[in-house]
């Protein structure tokens, strides 16, 4: 079977810096892949350049058989490829709710002109736009916070309205930079179950970008191992907790604020 | 009706009337005909302000109006005089050929953010204004005067529209054309923002990075506005060229199009209806301090100064509370 997504020899240079050196890697449809390594591997880096925020300086992306690198964000959204942030990704002063509204806006079947004159179209689009939004946020456990404004939201729940927002627009493959950053340990099991939903009931393959191990190991189907830019491992969670390399990567890193 | 509240509506119905029947019948009553004029103006340049309006929409501060304005009233002057065009016709293509340049400058500059996108628009009115003296076709310095007023239109005999120099009472007319202009540009603006391209605007003005990760083509909507924007200008601008039957160089500078600018700001950039509010009320304002002679700037620009810091959101936060929509 063709791999969903292939990351082939994806090399990204900031002036004399490597942020990421020759990276190649597959990933499956319906898994759940997560991506790690200390701070500053380059893992932020990769996603960026899967989601075409940012040009490869060698290698390329590829996406059910199209190049998806070297384009420009939207587009490879409309493909359905989204990207979360790993900073807070929210539109502050919008409520959950709108918010969730407005990130459906590539389901649109009116055009921008329909939807000035409110055309049959666009008023079928709104009415369809709000009852997946009530869904989405019903699915998500974030139904009593759907008239909030964004900015006033707990850590736990901006995380959360991120990959509401990422979700809304119906990807296929959905990529999270850090999702559980700044959460507790319960907050941290309950988005582990959202995320692992995701993927069974929506049917989304997703890729994510953790420091929290447990939560890693216990999440992912399987694990790409960056360290200075390189891919140092790849495998199953057992595997990569054996491997040699790895462990070396984590205990001699200074940064010690990865518990592993 | 249409969505509407009847509170909204008998608010329109209220704004419709005062300016269409009540203005003229006071003015008629106390005689102060020079009234039209300024009113006129107000309304021409909350038009265009509206433009500035809907630039800060998408999040990038518009400093440069004033170039489209210029622009607006030298294209329509052109027409007219050179090419014997209509004014009627010359005022859209006023506002499209605005809206191209805007496309045209629009391309490299609305890349940039913040302060750097203010500034470049900063030096866009010197620019035209230069452009305007070097130029033949502008007539240099000396600008383009005796614009005849805009002749009458009808369409297989049936009038359209009057011929403004068989009238009386050509400032009513163009008092009434003004306002009819700046409620299609309100109501235009008040549609655009409650419609799906506003929600992506919205997106764009809190997270642009966010907005193209859910598939905002940010750059393709970035255009569209400023276009618009501009459009707005160039429509202001034209429509005050044949008021004063003339436009030079100067007609509009940059303290023009900080004005506008400001105006946004004081209304409230929240509310769609702020830009017009800001621009009745900074006009008169400024008129008002004209008594205090060379204290007019200093009184002027400390209450500026002070509504600014005590209402961040502008007049109209008053009546709506804290934030507004925005
Ligand atoms: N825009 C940029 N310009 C220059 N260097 C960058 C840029 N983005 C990231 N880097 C550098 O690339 C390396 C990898 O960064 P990043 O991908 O953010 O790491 P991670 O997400 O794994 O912590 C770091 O050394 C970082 O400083
Ligand atoms: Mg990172």
């Amino acid at each position: 079977m063709t791999p969903l997504l292939q990351v082939k020899n994806v090399t990204k240079k900031y002036g004399g810096l490597t942020a990421n050196n020759d990276i190649s890697f597959d990933v499956a449809e319906n898994e759940i892949l997560s991506v790690i390594g200390p701070n500053g591997a380059g893992k932020s880096t990769l996603f960026k350049m899967i989601a075409s925020f940012t040009p490869t300086t060698a290698g390329e992306v590829i996406y059910q058989g199209e190049r998806i690198s070297n384009l420009k964000p939207h587009i490879v959204a409309r493909k359905g490829v989204v990207r979360t942030f790993q900073e807070t990704t929210i539109f502050k002063s919008m409520t959950v709710h709108e918010s969730v509204v407005v990130a459906q806006h590539l389901r649109a079947k009116a055009s921008l002109a329909g939807y000035f004159w409110g055309s049959k179209a666009a008023q079928e689009d709104v009415r369809a736009f709000g009852k997946y939004a009530d869904e989405l946020l019903e699915f998500l456990g974030m139904s009593e916070i759907s008239s909030e404004q964004a900015s006033n939201l707990p850590q736990g729940s901006l995380r959360a309205l991120g990959i509401a927002i990422g979700l809304a627009t119906d990807p296929k493959v959905l990529l999270l930079d850090e999702p559980f950053a700044g959460m507790n340990h319960d907050e941290t099991m309950n988005m582990v179950k959202l995320v692992r939903s995701v993927r069974d009931e929506r049917g989304v393959t997703v890729m994510l970008v953790e420091h929290d191990m447990p939560a890693v190991m216990n999440i992912s189907d399987r694990i790409v191992v960056l360290n200075f830019g390189e891919k140092i491992a790849e495998g199953t969670p057992s595997e990569i907790q054996n491997n040699e390399k790895v462990i070396e990567a984590y205990l001699g890193s200074v940064d010690d604020e990865i518990g592993m | 009706m249409f969505g509407f509240t009847s509170k909204q509506l008998s608010g329109v119905a209220i704004f419709l009337f005062a300016i269409f029947i009540g203005v003229p019948l006071l003015i008629g009553l106390t005689g102060r005909w020079d009234f039209y004029f300024t009113l006129t103006s107000v309304a021409l340049l909350a038009i265009a302000s509206a433009g500035v309006w809907l630039t800060f929409y998408i999040g990038r501060i518009n400093i440069g109006q004033g170039a489209f304005a210029l622009i607006g009233a030298y294209v329509s002057a052109i027409l007219v005089v050179k090419v014997g065009w209509s004014f009627w016709i010359s005022l859209p293509a006023a506002g499209l050929f605005a809206a191209l340049v805007a496309v045209l400058i629009g391309l490299p500059i609305l890349r940039l953010r913040g302060v750097y996108f203010a500034m470049i628009t900063l030096v866009l009115t010197q620019v035209v204004t230069l452009t305007a003296l070097a130029l033949p076709i502008t007539n240099g310095a000396k600008g383009i005067s005796n614009i005849p007023l805009p002749s009458g239109v009808s369409i297989f005999g049936i009038p359209l529209l009057p011929d403004f120099a068989g009238m009386e009472n050509t400032k009513l007319a163009f008092y009434y054309t003004a306002c009819i202009l700046m409620i299609i540009t309100y109501a235009t603006l008040y549609r655009l923002v409650n419609s799906r391209l506003g929600h992506l605007c919205r997106s764009m003005q809190q997270n642009e990075e966010l907005a193209s990760s859910i598939g905002v083509n940010i750059s393709y909507i970035r255009i569209v506005i400023f276009a618009i924007s501009s459009f707005f200008g160039g429509i202001g601008g034209a429509m005050f060229g044949s008021i004063a039957q003339s436009v030079y160089p100067s007609s509009f500078q940059v303290a023009d199009s900080v004005n506008f600018m400001l105006n946004c700001f004081l209304g409230g950039l929240g509310f769609v209806f702020g830009p017009m509010l800001g621009t009745l009320v900074l006009y008169f304002g400024w008129d008002l301090l004209f008594e205090f002679g060379k204290y007019q700037m200093l009184i002027y620009s400390t209450v500026l100064i002070l509504i600014i810091r005590f209402l961040p959101n502008g007049l109209l936060s008053i009546r709506f509370g804290k934030g507004g929509d925005k």
